[in-house]
């Protein structure tokens, strides 16, 4: 049967400030490297491309209205990449 | 299509006939016979080569073949049989056969993808032959296909790997359906505990298909952007680091093993309550074992790295790890064993085989905790005890477990009943063979015959030799299972809907299935092994 | 057997089964740029200086361009759902239409950015690269491994989004049927997020 759920919509507008959001963070990302804070410049870098994964997949592809299991999901893809990597490092870390 | 006669009813065997409505079948069930026939021909190529190497074993020095041909045949053996045979296997076979009956659908969530998928498996097996006949040399750098190695050799390496790449896409394909299908799919009132066992497990493998396969992917992409740019991701002489493939390597391939035996725990898992007429012994720890396995798999790749220069500390995770990992393993023995008990037990050939999937999977699992500690593992890593142990795992544990769910399923598949007694006799061959071939390579390998190697010493000569004789009542008892399963296809007497007095919702439906198995969905009511036929008491 | 209700019967697939097959989907491309991710991580912790010195000979205002572009595009292609859900196809049409403008200007710095590397004789398998130090050997090989991936990713984003374009056109996308359009965009969005991580990781390495 065709899903006749109203579906959320995005107005112009919000999608417009989101933009403004993250061109500002890219902005900023390339201040913090230019700033060279050395052995923080990588992590201030992946923790400001995290807020923007989080800002595109909230928005711009609609997570926060869709169902929760889609959240889950996606939580979790990105909870086992990160422990994918960390076990990778048990190896190269104490190597 | 064709007027059907009053006695045969429409089933999805007979609703279009011709090979054009089969190669262009969306139906799930269609489908699975698919890669039922292929896979059988695959596993018969790949299971020949393995007795050839077992004869040119049968004695030392050059039996029947170069050592070079050897390297290339153990190569084909382990690509066609991991690749194309047992990693789709059971989910792809008994998963697209099963799944949407069992769930109360009519179909899988994305019926063309399916078909689509198919195709893509065929192309990566194709892909898989062309690369062994090609011009060149058949690749010989095992299915692992270990850098530098692979890397530098001079045999048809890229070809291989594009079939691998092509195949595990066909994988991640199927994987995404199941995944959208039980989400999506179940009849009304099957909420997720009310799901079988079987389903449930597919759900499982098919979260490690999805998610665990591409990096295996991109790390075959990156070895032929090696070969071919020369870039030097892994090669220690460009800079790269050959440990690092193997971290890539198995954080697919390791998963991959509990791709190939999670379905199969599904299976008996279904035929332990059928043939004891009696609900599953504790359903909740099997599907939270099920998906404990699934999610632990993941993150205990290293113990197949204990002597390649990891990390001291990398090596104690890993080994804890890998510990954990049997648990849940092992509270699925005590649960089909707990079913079983007081029940009244059928011992027909779907429950022989089940059994010996126990028998087989528990040494294959024991085995594995030897190879699991890095202490003694350090002591037979490479040698016959690992290929003994994954043969139990894969051929005792997968194998038999696909061989349980034909003859679990058969009567439903084609509306037939084979011999059950030329079953029975067939079964005790395979089992005779599979422990003659196979346990003496425990012992070889404790005593250092190493694997991959086509000669060997002349004090494992009588060891081989038995290995050599299992290895043709194995095959022997193969013809006789295959045989009588073709055979009855056509010849055999006519089966009724629900020969096992099974309680599933595939048993509850015409033998073989209607095209969209259910002319109204069933609602679901109770949970799904409820035995409270007449016939039981 | 006479059941319009299957899905092999309608012309439409439900949405939310189609929009969850899609993020399946696109979970296995973030765990295949994953399995670069890995290798980028190993080895930059391996060759940190290396990496610095091969960055410098990329050029970050490309990257910082392309990554505009890129952002910009993702709004368009989240605003073109919004118009097909407020009914104005016309409207859909354009932004989609922006949106392949802007991958066309994306893959236009991308064939400038190669180009110049070319000039300089960069690419692998070439004599320069050859004789650099290992650790930029290395890095320039994930540059055009990971890029080069990328690139791809747009081209395939591009195709998918022409045919949604021409379905919006002939009305086969319309405000009650968009599932075709959503995953599209979603795959667009992906195609954004992936360079979000790429242009910090290659472009900016102190």
């Amino acid at each position: 049967m065709e899903n006749h759920e109203e579906s959320h919509v995005t107005s112009y507008a919000l999608n417009a400030k989101v933009l403004l959001v993250l061109l500002s963070l890219t902005v900023l990302t390339i201040l913090v490297i230019k700033l060279h804070l050395g052995a923080f410049t990588v992590a201030m870098a992946l923790f400001i491309a995290s807020i923007k994964t989080t800002i595109v997949l909230t928005y711009f592809m609609h997570l926060k209205f869709e169902k929760p299991i889609l959240r889950v999901m996606v939580g979790g893809i990105f909870a086992l990449f990160a422990i994918i990597i960390v076990i990778t490092f048990i190896d190269y870390y104490f190597r | 299509m064709n007027n059907p006669s009053p006695t045969a009813p429409l089933n999805y065997l007979n609703h279009k006939t011709g090979l054009w409505s089969w190669m262009t079948a969306t139906d799930h069930k269609r489908i699975g016979l698919l890669y039922l026939y292929s896979i059988t021909t695959f596993f018969l190529a790949a299971a020949v080569l393995g007795l050839l190497m077992k004869i040119e074993k049968v004695a030392p020095g050059e039996t029947i073949m170069t050592a070079q041909t050897y390297n290339a045949m153990f190569s084909l053996h382990g690509i066609i049989m991991i690749f194309i045979v047992v990693i789709p296997g059971l989910a792809a076979v008994f998963g697209n056969i099963c799944l949407p009956i069992m769930i109360g659908a009519k179909d899988v969530a994305f019926p063309k993808l399916n078909l689509f998928s198919y195709y893509v498996y065929i192309t990566g097996a194709i892909l898989g032959l062309y690369s062994q006949f090609a011009n060149g040399h058949s690749p010989d750098a095992g299915w692992t296909f270990y850098v530098p190695y692979s890397a530098e050799v001079n045999s048809n390496i890229i070809l291989a790997l594009m079939a691998a790449f092509t195949l595990g896409f066909a994988s991640i394909l199927t994987g995404l359906n199941f995944i959208v299908t039980i989400h999506r799919m179940r009849a009304p009132g099957m909420t997720w505990f009310r799901m079988p066992l079987f389903p449930w497990s597919l759900y499982a493998t098919a979260w490690i298909q999805l998610l665990a396969t591409p990096v295996v992917g991109i790390t075959l992409l990156m070895v032929v952007a090696e070969r071919t740019l020369h870039v030097g991701f892994f090669d220690p002489k460009l800079g790269g680091d050959p440990v690092l493939y193997q971290h890539l390597f198995w954080i697919y391939s390791h998963p991959a093993v509990y791709v190939m035996i999670l379905p199969a725990m599904g299976v008996v898992t279904e035929i332990f309550p059928t043939f004891s007429q009696k609900p599953v012994f504790g359903y909740l720890p099997i599907v939270f074992s099920s998906l404990a396995i699934a999610l632990v798999g993941y993150f205990v790749w290293g113990h197949h790295m204990y002597t390649s220069g990891m990390s001291i500390e990398s090596r104690w995770f890993f080994s804890f790890l890998t510990f954990i990992v049997a648990i849940p393993s092992a509270i699925k023995v005590f649960n089909w064993l707990s079913t079983m008990y007081g029940g009244s037990v059928d011992l027909k050939p779907p429950l022989l085989y089940a059994i010996s999937f126990i028998f087989l999977f528990t040494i294959g699992g024991f085995t594995g905790l030897i190879l699991g500690a890095v202490a003694t593992d350090v002591q037979v890593h490479n040698t016959d005890f690992v290929v003994a142990h994954f043969h139990y795992i894969i051929f005792g544990g997968m194998g038999f477990g696909f061989f349980a769910a034909m003859h679990y399923w058969y009567p439903k598949i084609y509306g037939r009943m084979y011999n059950i007694r030329w079953a029975n006799i067939a079964w005790g061959f395979l089992f005779t063979g599979f422990n003659f071939l196979y346990f003496p390579m425990f012992i070889m390998g404790i005593q250092g015959m190493p694997r991959r190697y086509y000669d060997y010493d002349p004090q494992f000569q009588m060891g081989q030799t038995i290995s050599t004789i299992g290895a043709v009542i194995l095959f022997i008892g193969l013809i006789g299972m295959i045989s009588n399963l073709v055979y009855h296809v056509r010849r055999g007497a006519i089966a009724p809907a629900n020969p096992w007095h099974g309680v599933t919702l595939e048993w509850q439906i015409p033998s073989p299935p209607p095209h969209e198995n259910f002319d109204d969905i069933p609602v679901i009511t109770r949970g799904p092994y409820v035995f409270d036929n007449p016939h039981t008491k | 057997m006479s059941t319009t209700e299957h899905s092999e019967h309608s012309e439409y697939i439900d949405s939310e089964t189609g929009k969850m097959g899609m993020w399946l989907f696109l979970f296995t491309e973030i765990f295949l740029f994953g399995g670069l991710f890995i290798v980028y991580s190993v080895m930059r912790a391996k060759y940190g200086e290396d990496f610095h010195h091969g960055a410098l000979e990329l050029n970050a205002f490309i990257g910082a361009t392309n990554t505009v572009v890129l952002l910009v595009s993702s709004m368009t292609a989240a605003m073109s759902l919004t118009a097909i859900q407020k009914n104005q196809p016309k409207v859909a049409i354009a932004l989609i239409f922006s949106t392949l403008l802007l991958a066309g200007v994306f893959m236009i710095n991308k064939y400038f950015e190669y180009g110049h590397k070319f000039d300089l004789h960069l690419y692998p398998g070439s004599e320069v690269m050859r004789n650099l130090p290992k650790g930029e050997i290395m890095f320039f090989g994930l540059y055009f491994l990971m890029t080069g991936l990328h690139l791809f990713h747009v081209v395939v984003g591009g195709v998918l989004l022409t045919i949604v374009m021409l379905r919006v056109k002939s009305g086969k996308i319309n405000s009650e049927h968009f599932l075709l359009l959503e995953n599209g965009a979603l795959y667009w969005h992906l195609v954004d997020l992936i360079w979000i991580f790429l242009f910090p990781l290659l472009y900016l390495i102190t």
